[in-house]
């Protein structure tokens, strides 16, 4: 960039016309009384739209006072933001082409010789009719579609020699060639066709209701504890779906044992979160009746010295599952580590959380925690617990 | 307070300072360039990173707050090293970024020799360039005629753009474009418009802005440097004078936190070409309507014998607004030979007079009051005009929301918004108690301030507005133990002073206006003009006027008799500021050619009339002085006036206040003396100064 | 390999309906209100539970960010703000969002909104997207026309959601600068502290966060933080857009698991490196502002924060760019080191001279009009400017070429050599170097 300045032939006067001033008007509004000059870009910006593309002086001027802001305060503004163009541009055109390197490397060397060639030698020098004019800008933010130009509002990506001349040619002509990618091609999609959202299943919606807190907790640290995804896929039952069978169902038979298929209507999400709503309400312990006490690992009262280990360092514990591990009377990792197959299947049971202990090896885990020894995920969990900022 | 281990010791820090601030308190200096004390944190240069443990990179010490530092993991106080190895590097990187693009134009430099750039590069960079690419140039501008520019030099710490916006109040300057290719600038090269703007030299680090005037006229080492008081306004700002050769060359402002900080006006600044022009430099006598040179003898011999034979109560004697105290004891003195009671210190035709009580006539506040006032009546004081440095000192306080500004008379563009009352005192009617919108503010105030201008305190009402400014003081209970609201705003360097030695016509006598009226009627014969050309002198009748002083203006037009004095700079004197604090001037520089020092013409004077004064020199003259008023002895205190002054000026009756909108005391702030209109830089200001506003009114549709 | 099922932006080429229906038929939208009544912690603890790491590219923890603001007012009103200036060279993942998926969005900002006590939230959207900004426009007023946001909406939290532009200055990426945009000045950073969370937009607290990573709450808050958490790497979690430009068969913007093998995906989404995996030379895997990280190194990583670091670079904003053998590498950075150049703010020493320095260096070097000792220098200039500034930029424009001469010195040496051996190839007298 070298030096911007402002153009030598400079109008007399701006004026916004009056559908501008209405909207300025009600764009002022959207900043907090008495900062009104935050409106400075977006005014700026409107006013180089009326002008045929270029910032004047005058307009300058005019926004400055409708903010009531010092005019070198707007003059600032206006040559720190590369985009206010600062002498007039072409009327048909004016290209700029991102030269950054993503673009540079599929070509963008070429489009700027065509530019000098076809335009003027110089940036931001008019055409002789006119009609063009154009400047290398820095990256535009479509790098997948490399490379491209932008020609006021629109930008034309996935070019090449030939289709920027073509485009050249169609602004000469008075045509809008259609923007976007030049090549066939849907927007960032690969040009070979889509890699990804191909089996995009029909979303199921949760539903889930309101004010009722105890249902939320539930819900959500099952949600947690199993990772249960909330989409069901729509044409296949899956293993996934008896797990959430398993959710709702848990202890009170009554609930529907399809209630989380693809076809379940809303009110039967519904009167499954009713009867988990019962359920709870039913006490906390209702989840423990079910299964043989002998199975219950041993547990504690309240943490040993009075301070627990931090549960959130085993992988697959959140803050809800710890909460709920505590009240079962889980405090240590030396505790999880020692338990037997049959205790794991009775917290499994009480947590219905279907052989996630075993599949996320929590005994391995909470034995290394136990050691002393951080495993790679407490690593990564300690920044949680850890907040480097706020000491 | 926090405590700092710096360089590994421990010390103890105000709450708040910077780790800057901390540093230079530990003895250790950092280089800095953006910072300044009194402008707001950039902290865009990086001259000034210092290594805090624990921190993965330097910080930038002038902007890190002591408070924001994170002890060690015991508790230690937080670790900082200005000494070490890494922080010399960074310097080092710093200041050859600085320097890359920096012109090596040092021998044609202005600020060469006292350019902060150049002695820090010594300091703390390396010495030798890596930089082999083309260096960059940047177009000078043009913002005036008191600063030049060489924009090539210019180092983008902003201390310029800060200070217009912060401290003067104008919105001008500002840094455009981004990158490498930034610039400061004004608004298209427009000239800036403030009455402070030559402080930003004094700011820039290096040299991009330059003063205009003086350009390579001079290098700091050859001048002789001394320090005195200016008298372009009543605060008496602390001001060095630099000369060389006999010559003024140049005039700073000194730091004085209890006067003028460390800004001048530009008046104050840039006034020292009127020093050498229109200057009277010999004594001169009137015959046949021309004037003609003569000697002292001459002159005085003339001068003598008119007075001699003139009636008392047919003579008049007028001080102007430069005067030192001295000088205005030796006129009393002269006076008193004579028996002439026809005396004047105010040539604006103020009522004010230490008979309705000392503290009716001072800014009993002080200036650095300011700083607590929390509300602020200006009836008739336009305060940007008549006193920018003291003005900018209230817009500080309004730009941190501590004061709110209610305005009587003329609504001007002070640099911060005013609360516009009304235009006449007779709207002081709107704060009575009990009413809202500013009377309210007023109400609520801690420390309010009453200041009174001197447009409001002229002729027949001025009595009046004195005392209903009292009023308002006691009423919204301005005046109480510590604190007293109640402030005159003079605008003349002299008037304090000459109200304390009593200049001033006693009942029954003339005072200026009458002077000048009665005169208009053949019915003075004798006029002694000290310096005083701010009064009518078109028709002064077939008096016989002498004139004292050191310019040739108004007063020495209309003159018979010319008596050369000195200016300012070329002598010893004492001034009283507008808050009564009593200051010296010292001599830079000798008068020109034969004209002297003026206690010394009045000394000679009163031999010629055969009643010699006492003294043979200024020390005598003081010890007299002194003695009949011990508060000029002194020098550089402050003694505050009784507040009882202002609770018994309440008392008084009066009449209705008047209707009539007061007029504006400063018309042109670069015409307001004969030094000022002798000086070639601020008749170009105010040439440009009236353009634009024709230009304003012309152009507003 | 990441399944559809788990990807979060669905209609991320805009092949579906893009409006408020067609978004809630994806999911948006859908029991908002819930998440809202359990609260602010619920939300946050939610969100940090996911491991979410900003996506903007400095990858800072956004729960944790978020846990930053004031628990209660002080009088002062919160701030969300949302960083859509999107400018990294390489990056162009947001743009999609904005146009395609704008609901992800302006939910997510009603949730993080609420859960650090904001009715406002203003995006910033770089000025160059106008389309996008038009899209996003869209999406809010049918939102607000829904009353799923605005006052007295059916979330039951008054919330304002306007869209601020920028005008063309990649500083306002950085977040004070960003603010300071919004406030009507120039896109200069500001010094911290204070940081936005204290005083921020207009002095109020303040919260600046990456379109991607307020995109994505709604979709974790829905499915858990648990699942988001599942996927990817520790540290490293959840899904993300990623944007791989540069030579590669087929250029493009997808959602993919983050830790995915770095060949996979080009292989999986990309059609390949042009030319085959022999000729591919370097790849830049963050956005300009990382290092560049040789084909040999490459090979073998994974698309995570660590990995990469691990590798002297980043994940930064996910843009991947790709080289192949034709490349000029001295011309590939140099251009990088312009658009730095033309993108310093020009506030602070360091920044403002050393990346025009490096810049005209490197444009010398490009043609090897240099001396090898030039080279250590550039290196060092380029130490000088890292870490001295105010904003990160000044390390964004050290590090491309700390990256160049870490790997490619030899290529470096050799044009040098080259040069020497034969300065005027053509006959003609050699090229002056331009100022500019």
């Amino acid at each position: 960039m070298s030096v911007r300045r402002i153009a030598q032939e400079q109008p007399e006067k701006f004026e916004f016309n009056a559908e501008n001033m209405i909207w300025a008007e009600e764009l002022i509004k959207k900043y907090p009384v008495g900062k009104e000059r935050s409106a400075v870009i977006p005014l700026l910006w409107r006013a180089q739209e009326q002008n045929d593309g270029w910032t004047s002086e005058p307009a300058m001027r005019k926004v400055a006072d409708l903010l009531g802001m010092a005019y070198i305060r707007v003059y600032e503004v206006a040559t720190f933001y590369t985009m206010f163009q600062l002498s007039p541009v072409g009327k048909k055109a004016h290209i700029q082409v991102c030269g950054t390197t993503p673009c540079m490397l599929r070509g963008s060397k070429e489009l700027i010789e065509i530019c000098k060639k076809r335009i003027s030698k110089t940036p931001h020098t008019l055409s002789e009719d006119g009609d063009f004019s154009w400047e290398e800008v820095e990256c535009l933010g479509a790098c997948v579609n490399a490379p491209m130009i932008q020609i006021f509002k629109d930008t034309y990506e996935d070019l090449d020699e030939k289709a920027l001349e073509e485009l050249l040619d169609a602004f000469a002509r008075g045509e809008q060639p259609k923007p976007g990618p030049q090549i066939e091609r849907t927007l960032s999609c690969p040009e070979s066709g889509l890699t990804t959202l191909t089996e995009v299943p029909e979303y199921v919606p949760l539903n889930l209701s309101i004010g009722a807190s105890d249902v939320a907790e539930e819900t959500a640290s099952e949600k947690e504890a199993s990772g249960e995804i909330l989409t069901a896929v729509s044409d296949t039952t899956t293993e996934k779906k008896s797990d959430a069978t398993e959710v709702s169902s848990k202890e009170n038979e009554a609930s529907p044992k399809d209630s989380s298929s693809a076809d379940k209507t809303t009110e039967d999400l519904k009167s499954a979160a009713a009867s988990a709503l019962s359920e709870k309400s039913s006490g906390g312990k209702a989840a423990t009746d079910t299964v043989s006490d002998e199975d219950r690992p041993e547990y504690l009262d309240g943490p040993r010295d009075g301070k627990g280990d931090d549960l959130k360092m085993i992988k697959g514990v959140g803050p809800k599952l710890e909460a709920t591990l505590n009240a079962l009377g889980f405090y240590h990792f030396d505790q999880i580590s020692n338990w037997t197959p049959k205790n794991i299947a009775w917290v499994d049971n009480s947590l219905s959380f279907k052989g996630r202990i075993d599949r996320e090896n929590w005994l391995e885990q909470a034995k290394t925690l136990a050691s002393g020894i951080e495993t790679e995920f407490s690593k990564r969990a300690n920044y949680d617990d850890a907040p480097k900022g706020d000491k | 307070m926090p405590k700092l281990n710096i360089n590994g010791t421990e010390i103890d820090v105000e709450n708040g300072s910077t780790v800057l601030q901390a540093c230079e308190q530990a003895g250790f200096e950092i280089p800095r360039f953006c910072y300044h004390e009194r402008l707001s944190i950039a902290g865009n240069c990086r001259m000034c990173l210092v290594e805090v443990k624990g921190m993965p990179k330097p910080i930038a010490s002038c902007a890190m707050n002591v408070n924001d530092l994170r002890p060690g993991p015991e508790g230690q106080p937080p670790e900082i090293c200005t000494i070490t190895p890494p922080v010399k590097k960074a310097r080092e990187g710093v200041m050859e970024f600085l320097l890359i693009n920096h012109p090596l134009d040092c021998p044609i430099c202005d600020q060469g020799g006292e350019c902060d750039l150049q002695d820090q590069a010594m300091a703390y960079g390396d010495n030798s360039s890596r930089y082999d690419e083309n260096k960059r140039a940047v177009e000078d501008k043009n913002i005036g005629p008191l600063i030049k520019t060489q924009m090539t030099r210019c180092i983008h710490c902003t201390r310029c753009v800060r200070f217009m916006t912060e401290i003067a109040g104008v919105e001008e300057l500002g840094l455009i474009g981004r990158g490498e290719d930034a610039e400061i600038t004004t608004y298209l090269e427009k000239g800036i418009t403030s009455e402070l703007s030559g402080n930003v030299i004094d700011l820039c680090p290096v040299g991009a802005l330059t003063s205009k005037p003086f350009a390579f006229t001079a290098r700091p080492w050859e001048l002789t440097k001394t320090e005195s008081i200016d008298v372009m306004d009543a605060i008496g700002s602390n001001i060095r004078i630099d000369s060389r050769s006999g010559e003024v060359m140049r005039i700073m402002p000194r730091n004085n936190d209890a006067v003028n900080e460390e800004w001048i006006s530009d008046k104050s600044r840039f006034v020292w070409d009127g020093l050498r022009s229109q200057r009277l430099d010999r004594p001169y006598i009137r015959e046949e309507g021309q004037l003609r040179e003569a000697s002292w003898d001459e002159a005085l011999e003339l001068v003598a014998s008119n007075m001699s034979s003139t009636v008392p109560r047919k003579a008049g004697m007028i001080v102007g607004d430069l005067a030192t105290a001295e000088v205005i004891f030796s006129l009393i003195l002269l006076a008193e030979r004579l028996e002439w009671k026809n005396i004047d210190c105010r040539q604006d035709g103020t009522i004010l007079n230490k008979t309705f009580g000392e503290a009716s006539t001072l800014f009993n506040s002080t200036i650095e009051g300011i700083d607590k006032a929390d509300a602020i009546l200006l009836i008739g004081a336009n305060t940007r005009l008549e006193t920018p440095v003291l003005n900018a000192r209230i817009r500080g306080r309004w730009a941190n929301g501590l004061v709110d500004v209610g305005v009587i008379g003329a609504n001007e563009d002070l640099t911060f918004e005013t609360h516009h009352i009304g235009n006449s005192p007779a709207d002081l009617s709107k704060l009575d108690h009990g009413a809202g919108g500013f009377a309210e503010i007023l109400r609520n105030a801690e420390n309010p301030m009453i200041i009174i201008g001197a447009t409001a305190l002229k002729g027949e009402d001025g009595l009046t507005n004195l005392i209903a400014a009292a009023k308002l003081a006691e009423g919204y209970d301005a005046i109480k133990p510590g604190w007293n609201g109640f402030n005159i705003l003079h605008t003349a360097a002299s008037r304090v002073a000459g109200l304390e030695l009593g200049f001033v016509p006693e009942e029954g006598s003339l005072g200026t206006s009458e002077i000048v009226a009665q005169a208009k009627n053949n019915q003075i014969d004798f006029l002694y003009l000290l310096g005083a050309d701010e009064i009518d002198t078109s028709n002064l009748g077939d008096a016989f006027v002498v004139y004292q002083g050191s310019h040739g203006d108004a007063g020495a037009s209309c003159a018979d008799v010319i008596l050369p004095g000195s200016a300012y700079t070329e002598k010893n004197g004492t001034y009283m500021n507008l808050e009564g604090r009593v200051q010296h001037t010292n001599r830079a520089i000798f008068p020109p050619n034969d004209a002297k020092d003026d206690w010394a013409i009045l000394r000679a004077l009163s031999g010629a009339i055969g009643k010699p004064f006492g003294f043979n020199n200024l020390n005598e003259l003081r010890t007299q002085m002194y003695n009949s008023n011990p508060k000029l002895a002194a020098v550089n205190s402050l003694e505050k006036a009784d507040s009882q002054d202002v609770i018994k000026l309440a008392a008084k009756d009066i009449g209705d206040l008047s209707e009539q909108a007061l007029s504006v005391c400063v018309e042109d702030f670069y015409d307001t003396n004969p030094i000022a209109r002798a000086s070639k830089v601020m008749t170009e200001m105010s040439a440009i100064k009236q353009q634009s506003a024709e230009k304003a009114t012309g152009t507003h549709d | 390999m990441l399944q559809d099922k788990d990807r979060i932006f669905t209609n991320l080429y805009g092949m579906k309906d893009v409006g408020l229906e067609g978004a809630r038929k994806r999911g948006s939208w859908d029991s908002t209100k819930y998440f809202i009544d359990k609260g602010r912690d619920w939300i946050i603890d939610e969100v940090k539970s996911s491991g979410l790491r900003g996506r903007g590219g400095a990858g800072f923890p956004t729960g944790l960010k978020w846990s930053f603001m004031p628990k209660e007012s002080d009088g002062r009103p919160h701030y969300l703000v949302i960083n859509a200036d999107e400018s990294e060279p390489g990056t162009c993942k947001d743009r999609d969002i904005l146009r395609n998926d704008p609901h992800h969005l302006v939910e997510g900002a009603l949730l993080a909104s609420f859960a650090m006590a904001a009715h406002t939230c203003y995006i910033y959207v770089r000025g160059e997207f106008i389309r996008e900004r038009e899209a996003l426009q869209r999406a809010i007023d049918e939102a607000y026309e829904a009353k799923l946001i605005g006052k007295n909406n059916v979330h039951g939290w008054d919330f304002d959601c306007y869209i601020h532009h920028g005008a063309g200055a990649y500083i306002c990426g950085e977040e004070t600068a960003l603010i300071e945009s919004i406030e009507g000045k120039k896109g200069q950073p500001r010094l911290k502290p204070p940081f936005p969370a204290n005083v921020g937009l207009y002095g109020a607290p303040t919260t600046v966060n990456n379109v991607e990573s307020i995109a994505v709450t709604p979709t974790i808050l829905r499915r858990g933080g648990g699942w988001f958490a599942g996927l990817g790497k520790p540290n490293n979690t959840g899904t993300k857009l990623f944007c791989v430009s540069g030579h590669i068969n087929t250029p493009s913007t997808f959602e993919e698991e983050m830790g995915i093998p770095f060949k996979e995906m080009i292989e999986k989404h990309c059609g390949g490196v042009r030319g085959g995996w022999d000729n591919l030379l370097a790849v830049i895997p963050g956005g300009s502002s990382v290092p560049c990280v040789p084909a040999e190194q490459m090979m073998d990583a994974t698309m995570d924060f660590d990995c990469l670091s691990g590798l002297q670079s980043g994940l930064g904003t996910a843009a991947v760019i790709v080289m192949d053998k034709s490349t000029d590498m001295i011309a590939a950075i140099a251009r990088l080191a312009y658009f730095y150049k033309h993108e310093s703010c020009g506030q602070c020493t360091p920044c403002r001279e050393g990346t025009g320095w490096m810049w005209r260096v490197l444009e010398r070097m490009v043609k090897g009009q240099a001396t090898k000792r030039e080279i250590d220098m550039l290196f060092e200039v380029s130490k000088q400017v890292e870490g001295h500034t105010i904003c990160a930029l000044g390390d964004a424009a050290a590090w491309p070429v700390q990256g160049l001469i870490r790997h490619f010195r030899h290529v470096i040496e050799d044009r040098i050599d080259q040069y020497a051996a034969n300065p005027d190839p053509d006959g003609a007298v050699g090229e002056p170097v331009a100022a500019e």
